[in-house]
């Protein structure tokens, strides 16, 4: 599965649109992890779990795109954008929508 | 009895602030050393914010590539902020914050995107969300900054 926040793919052809696919995860933040993010509140800096927690997520999103794509029949998802909001007290929703197509 | 108890309550306070203020000037000064420094290494991937690229030959591989940093205020920045928010005027410390957090996801980003053997990154989007937590009920508390592209990777010509 190609996935390109272009509107194009160079090289190639866009045979047929199938509309917008979508993916999203809503993660809750970890107990623990939220302790040391307290802490990293006075000392200031980067909060490295949070990173990866929002990293892991976003990736599982995408491939929760790509699923919606393939079952409609799509090789590529395109002009890819993503989201991100806060849904409720420490937990995060991370949306990845696009538009699926054939190529040629 | 009352002089222990000001003073009790003056380190609850300003012990915070003062340890903010330290390890905060610190690791910013080490984190704009880092970022600088590899802003500045030669051969580096380049990024461009227009939405389609020139057409070439060979047509290159393309491939979505993200980069992204969570990064915490810490105690003095929160301080000055609140105090800030009586008079109103600009916010230097989290300028520099956010600075740092958009610069750092973008690095990142060029990092996957040399790591695929990407020439170049298009239609290069910035996204920036703030993380609910215990903080940010006081207004900012972390910030996440978000870099994606489309890395082109070039293909030998035939």
């Amino acid at each position: 599965m190609l996935v390109s926040n272009l509107e194009i793919v160079p090289g190639r052809k866009v045979k047929e649109h199938l509309g917008l696919v979508q993916g999203s995860t809503v993660r809750a933040k970890h107990v623990g992890r939220d302790i040391a993010a307290s802490f990293k509140n006075v000392f200031g800096g980067e909060l490295k779990g949070y990173t990866e927690l929002l990293n892991d997520s976003r990736e599982e999103a995408i491939k929760r795109m790509e699923e919606q794509a393939e079952a409609i029949g799509a090789n590529a998802v395109l002009n890819v954008r993503f989201s991100t909001s806060s849904v409720a007290q420490g937990a995060a929703e991370l949306f990845v929508y696009g538009t699926a197509v054939i190529l040629e | 009895m009352d002089a222990l108890v000001i003073g009790m309550v003056l380190l609850f306070s300003a012990g915070p602030i003062a340890i903010g203020l330290v390890s905060g000037r610190i690791l910013e000064r080490r984190h704009y050393a880092s970022i600088i420094a590899r802003e500045r290494q030669r051969g580096q991937v380049l990024i461009f914010s227009q939405r389609l690229p020139p057409p070439t030959l060979p047509a290159p591989e393309t491939r979505l590539v993200t980069g992204s940093m969570v990064v915490s205020i810490d105690y003095f920045k929160r301080f000055v902020a609140g105090l800030r928010s009586l008079i109103g005027g600009r916010l230097n410390t989290h300028e520099s914050l956010l600075d740092r957090a958009r610069r750092e996801a973008l690095l990142r980003m060029r990092e996957q995107a040399a790591a695929l053997g990407a020439t170049q990154v298009f239609n290069v989007k910035l996204e920036t969300a703030a993380i609910a937590g215990r903080a940010a009920q006081q207004g900012v508390g972390s910030i996440e900054v978000l870099a994606y592209g489309t890395a082109l990777i070039p293909t030998d010509p035939r």
